[in-house]
């Protein structure tokens, strides 16, 4: 029994989404659709009679401004000449059905079970022209949804809809048990056919712990079989995915650096470098009394210390694979599985303050052929975009910055960095928040969304390189509202004191979480029947491996079960009892009292055999190209600032809620008409109070064609200057200023593992990962900003047959500072007229790797080199002009260089400059322009405050001119005008850069 | 003095509850957070309160329509005292209690039929829907207030600077004998207008294509304000994305934002009429 409804725009409305979908039809695929109407049906599977479902279509569903409404019937008007009709696949996320559900359930006082889908939603597209078939499959596909996730039927007329996706699967057979005492070839293949993921030396090191003789007996004892059961084998394959144990980062590399000859052993590049740092830096401000580094690496997300009463948690994640085959739920699901993170960390329940997004996607005018299963970069743009909106604006979280990079060699698979912070009291009922205590007998509970296939072998798929038969359950699409309701609910109850520590449902599903947690207490048993599910008949494995989202673990003692269950109740959240945590030193899971698996926790988290690698650098043979002379530099500016990776990000920025929460001060966008691009956000913590805090990004992938080290240690000095532009102080270790700063790395690389055949150029790659992380140390320990959580994704190549698109080994820093007073804090824009302009700090020869050569085409030789100990220097210098508000604006100068930083600076502010190049000795013009060099600003002071700036800066500060009413850039050098541009011109210019 | 006491309506995805309190807290008023569930079925009283008031967000994730879902809820869900919220939201507006929306919680309005209701029989008049862009936007704006109101919200302010963020503010009529009773009662209290504070039809002045360049509803008693912007999101200067040129043109510029009024007005209001 079902019956239909359709909603179609009333003519007397303006159909925008209709006229969107025609504008990029025409934009993209070149087609002329005609006039564009849209429509919904949803599909009812509950029993309604006449009258309600008339009530239900009137009232519930439909505006009656806006619909017009049919019922178990469809709209007619032969003008329009075709049709898409698009459902989603079985089991796909559908938020709106269900939200028609409740409402249902709201108006008629109905008893139904509003939490499995039993509405369904669709979308209509009627078009003015007569397309064809293939016409309307291409618009469906490349346009309007993605096949993965998309059930799409074409015609002339729409007459009826037939397709419902309900969910069929058959009854399991009973769980398997998995001869694994086999020859190595057997081991290879069972790997492979289960999608383990494991390669041959781990397989070896499953069988030879089960063919134990004491682990035979035990388990004998136990009423296990010898060999390993499904769900063992697929929990192991989890728990030792590379996604979850990060093995390279965890081998011994052999590396040889052929430049130098230098030769090294590295026990653990995560040990040797990230870990080791840290550790310095902690030794460093314990011992000076900066008390601020509570929490690193051991847990969700890093915590530190804002004051007495407060502290900060926040991570940065990357979900790359999914991004690449399904854009829109790549994105959501990697901004709101991130977002579990801090509220995972310590007891759980972190107010979310913000999201910070980095990304990196193909060219949009890429127009080389696809390769089967590869996606466009504008598909994967437009996708990602419209995730990141709808996993923050939904949550209410401000995306408060970020970046994206175009580069040819994300057309395979994009980057995608997630980043959330969030804030706790530091204490509640008496204890640390940020601590994780569990102790046997301790109740796991399971809230939030229910659990299906989704994302089944999710974590290993992301650790292997996504071909043409990628398995569809890695496509899932997250549902904000589940998660926001489940957000609300954990901060009020753990507010209450009602939740001991949390911590999310992430890759692995529960099968990680529980065995994560399982480490503290020494245990914990499962009983997996309890885990309410979207659709029947999954098997026991599937369950506990599943990675359906908006999930959390709940630690919870029994005496608060009941309080806590009630509120759970009172918030419309599902919570379900699924066992204990014990201290039987095993991770036991049931299956209706059947054990299914049993695990020693101490073989499930440290008998994953260590890998080892190797690493060789050549330096590659690079020469500083010679360019055509250049006459007109106006004609320059504007390329540049047209440029994919300098031009205006506002049509994004403005789709990202950056102020919900009215906590930030420093905003992507600021100034006169909102144009004036900002290096770091600052943020406000308190409504009453202006202690704030600075979140930037630092990320340079183009230089790592020329020297990875310089790319690493460069994008760490990008992040620092940031926060040093808009008013942050360095961290102290001669005093207890407590002031935190804290960094998360985030590596993504192609496969650097060395193959013969399949990676010849592998240890070059991982010479590059090693050379990455050598920086990340020097810079941290020089800088003494720890880093308090990070991230590496290894396997960003994307295969087709024999075709390979690999990413350039990237990192990301991300950057959080605290500042003092968010009043004192410094934006970028020009100030005011007659103002002095300055450069500060010195400009080299680097034009390696410029946006300047890449409009020419060319990478070149000399990159820009970090200098720390001047860039220190520096830094506090202007900390100390800061403090004598002497500064009115300061920019930091990155891409493009110094004449793009003054442009941005006229741009945002709507005021002119009067720009003289002269003071630079003999650097050749196209250096003081364009060079790159890092650690630089452009500045502006008051006329009055000349000499007391002056006098601080010294040489570091290079006069360049004034500011001007007159909104003209002009650039001086010698006795002739370079440069003479308008506002208008460069806006223009700078706004149309993403339009393609 | 009289203590004003404000309920924030939270729950189901809205999303801008802790601002709003703070924005009433700044101006004086105590505010209540409390969730539409402790109301429905926990008997959590309203009308201990003199204002009420529904924040922005994401109710039920704008599924079916934004504030839709919430609206029905409100229309229809009966609370465990058997009476209906819309009933017991009635007798708050017949005490002489005031009511405020905004974004979300505007669109809410709207579609409960609270707003405008000029025919008073809580039919739906006017719809708020997708922008003509078609796009969420972030971006501030410029409103010229109506004066000469019923409304006590917007008293002495002219014209504001406030931000709008939504994908879904086009105020759209029923029809024109409805658009006719909202000109001539004043209702569209609100407009998009220019820096120079004439209204204006042009993007991005109007963000969102709405009918009349309609930024705000007040009813005819001037008790409901219902505003597609957020005076809550600028309560302090440094809200504001151009506050570095402002002080630097006026040093000594107030660090209250001006949305912030708008929360002054109604809590001195209630305050003088209680004393």
């Amino acid at each position: 029994m079902k019956d239909q409804v359709q909603l179609v725009l009333k003519d007397s409305i303006r159909d925008v989404r209709g006229e969107q979908v025609a504008a990029r039809v025409k934009n993209y695929l070149g087609y002329d659709t005609g006039i564009i109407r849209t429509g919904k049906v949803y599909t009812i599977m509950y029993d309604l009679n006449k009258k309600d479902l008339k009530q239900f279509a009137q009232t519930g569903l439909a505006d009656e401004i806006l619909h017009d409404i049919y019922i178990n019937a469809f709209y007619k008007d032969s003008f329009y000449r075709s049709y898409i009709l698009i459902s989603k696949l079985p089991g796909v996320t559908d938020d709106e059905g269900m939200s028609a559900q409740k409402t249902l359930s709201d108006m008629m006082g109905m008893e139904i079970d509003t939490a499995t889908q039993n509405i369904f939603s669709h979308d209509v597209y009627y078009f003015g022209n007569k397309l064809d078939r293939e016409e309307l499959a291409e618009i469906a596909e490349k346009l309007l949804g993605n096949p993965l996730i998309h059930h799409f039927e074409y015609g002339k007329s729409l007459k009826k809809v037939e397709y419902i996706p309900l969910v069929r699967i058959k009854k399991p057979d009973k769980p398997d048990v998995i001869n694994i005492f086999e020859d190595d070839e057997e081991l290879l293949r069972l790997s492979r056919d289960m999608l383990l993921s494991l390669n041959l030396q781990e397989m070896r090191a499953i069988k030879s712990y089960f063919k134990q003789d004491q682990v035979m007996q035990s388990r004998i004892r136990r009423g296990m079989p010898a060999n390993p059961t499904d769900c063992e084998l697929e929990i192991l394959a989890q728990t030792w995915s590379e996604h979850c144990k990060h093995k390279e980062f965890n081998a011994v590399i052999h590396y040889r650096n052929l430049e130098t000859g230098e030769e090294l052993e590295i026990n653990s590049l995560f040990e040797t470098y990230i870990k080791k740092a840290t550790q310095i830096i902690m030794e460093r401000l314990e011992k000076t009394g900066n008390n601020w580094l509570l929490k690193v690496f051991n847990d969700n997300a890093g915590v530190v210390r804002i004051d007495e009463d407060t502290v900060f948690v926040w991570k940065v994640e990357t979900h790359n694979s999914p991004s690449a085959i399904d854009p829109y739920g790549g994105a959501i699901t990697g901004i709101l599985g991130n977002n579990r993170d801090p509220l995972g960390t310590g007891m759980g329940g972190a107010k979310l303050i913000f999201n910070t997004d980095v990304l990196c996607f193909g060219p949009l005018d890429y127009n080389k052929e696809l390769l089967p299963g590869q996606l466009h970069p504008r598909t994967v743009f437009s996708g990602v975009r419209h995730g990141i909106e709808d996993g923050g604006n939904k949550s209410g979280i401000p995306t408060v910055n970020g970046a994206i990079i175009f580069d040819e060699r994300y057309s395979g698979k994009p980057l995608v960095y997630c980043g959330t912070g969030g804030i706790m009291p530091s204490r509640v009922l008496e204890s640390r928040t940020w601590e994780k205590r569990i102790s046997a007998g301790d109740i796991i509970i399971m809230a939030g969304g229910r659990v299906g296939k989704d994302g089944i072998h999710g974590a290993t798929f992301s650790s292997a390189e996504i071909d043409e038969n990628s398995p569809q359950s890695a496509v899932q699409i997250g549902s904000p509202l589940t998660q926001k309701l489940l957000m609300d609910f954990m901060q009020e109850a753990v507010q209450l004191g009602l939740i001991r520590c949390s911590t999310d449902n992430g890759a692995g599903g529960l099968s990680s979480a529980v065995g994560e947690l399982a480490k503290i207490s020494g245990g914990a048993l499962v009983n997996l029947e309890q885990v309410p599910l979207k659709y029947t008949n999954l098997k026991p494995w599937e369950i506990f491996i599943s990675e359906s989202q908006e999930r959390m673990i709940l630690v919870v003692t029994d005496d608060k079960k009941e309080i806590l269950f009630k509120l759970a109740a009172d918030r419309e959240v599902e919570l379900s009892d699924i066992g204990t945590f014990t201290d039987t030193g095993f991770l036991d899971v049931r299956y209706n009292n059947k054990r299914v698996a049993l695990l020693d926790l101490e073989f499930l988290h440290e008998g994953v055999p260590q890998k080892m690698l190797e690493a060789e650098w050549i330096k590659p043979d690079l020469e500083e190209p010679q360019l055509p002379e250049i006459t007109d530099y106006n004609k320059i500016l504007l390329d540049l600032l047209a440029s994919d990776n300098i031009c205006s990000r506002e049509s994004v920025i403005r789709q990202y809620d950056h102020e919900v929460q009215a906590r930030t001060v420093i905003k992507p966008l600021m100034g006169p008409e909102g144009k004036a691009a900002q290096d770091a956000a600052v943020l406000r913590l308190t409504y009453d109070g202006f202690e704030g805090i600075a979140v930037a990004n630092g990320i340079h992938p183009r230089y790592g064609d020329i020297d990875p080290y310089q790319m690493s240690a460069g994008a760490f000095d990008e992040a620092v200057r940031q926060i040093i532009a808009v008013g942050g102080c360095l961290p102290e270790v001669t005093e207890a200023s407590n002031r935190f700063w804290s960094v998360n790395d985030n590596f993504c690389v192609p496969d650097s593992v060395y193959d013969p055949v399949t990676n010849t150029d592998g240890k070059l790659k991982l010479a590059k990962l090693v050379q990455m992380n050598q920086a990340l140390y020097d810079m941290s320990t020089y800088f003494n900003i720890p880093m308090t959580s990070g991230k590496d994704s290894m396997k960003n190549d994307f295969r087709s047959g024999y075709a390979k698109i690999s990413v350039p080994p990237t990192i990301l820093y991300s950057m959080v500072a605290k500042i003092d007073d968010v009043r004192k804090s410094v934006t970028g824009e020009f100030k005011a007229s007659e103002d002095l302009v300055y450069l500060l700090g010195r400009t080299h020869d680097e034009l390696g790797g410029s946006e300047f050569y890449r409009l020419f085409g060319q990478l070149g030789a000399n990159v820009p080199v970090v200098r720390k100990e001047k860039a220190k220097w520096l830094y506090k210098k202007i900390a100390k002009a800061n403090e004598l508000r002497l500064l009115e604006s300061c920019h930091d100068i990155s891409d493009g260089g110094m004449l793009t930083t003054l442009a941005e600076c006229c741009i945002g502010s709507g005021l002119g400059a009067d720009i003289w190049i002269d003071g630079f000795q003999d650097i050749p013009l196209n250096v003081i322009m364009f060079s790159e060099t890092h650690s630089r600003f452009i500045v502006s002071v008051k006329q009055e405050n000349r000499q007391t700036f002056e006098n601080i800066f010294v040489h570091d500060g290079i006069f360049l001119g004034q500011i001007t009413d007159s909104p003209i850039l002009t650039v001086s050098y010698g006795k002739k005008i370079i440069i003479e541009s308008s506002i208008e011109d460069m806006t223009k210019a700078w706004d149309k850069g993403l339009e393609k | 003095m009289s203590r004003v006491k404000t309920l924030i309506i939270t729950g189901f995805g809205i999303n801008c509850e802790v601002e709003t309190a703070a924005a009433f807290k700044l101006a004086g008023a105590e505010a209540d957070i409390i969730h539409l569930n402790d109301i429905f079925l926990r008997k959590y009283s309203i009308h201990k309160y003199d204002i009420i008031t529904f924040p922005g967000g994401f109710s039920f994730g704008d599924d079916l329509g934004s504030g839709k879902v919430l609206a029905n809820k409100m229309k229809y869900k009966h609370l465990v005292s058997g009476k209906l919220f819309l009933d017991e939201l009635m007798d708050f507006l017949f005490d002489g209690k005031y009511i405020l929306g905004i974004c979300n919680g505007f669109q809410f309005l709207v579609k409960m039929g609270l707003l405008p209701n000029i025919n008073g029989d809580l039919s739906q008049e006017v719809s708020l829907t997708h922008n003509d862009s078609a796009r969420f936007e972030d971006r501030w704006v410029y409103c010229k207030v109506t004066q000469n109101l019923k409304s006590p919200f917007l008293r002495d302010i002219d014209v504001i600077y406030l931000p709008v963020r939504h994908g879904e503010g086009k105020l759209v009529i029923k029809n024109e004998r409805i658009k006719i009773e909202i000109l001539h009662n004043n209702l569209n209290c609100m407009s998009y207008c220019s820096n120079d504070g004439i209204i204006t039809s042009e993007y991005p002045h109007n963000p969102n294509g709405s009918e009349l360049n309609c930024a705000a509803l007040t009813s005819t008693s001037g008790q409901i304000l219902g505003m597609m912007p957020h005076p809550e999101a600028y309560t302090s200067l440094y809200n504001n994305p151009n506050w570095a040129q402002w002080k630097r043109k006026d040093p000594e510029i107030s660090e209250e934002g001006e949305g912030l009024k708008i929360f002054r007005n109604i809590v001195e209001h209630i305050k003088y009429k209680k004393d």
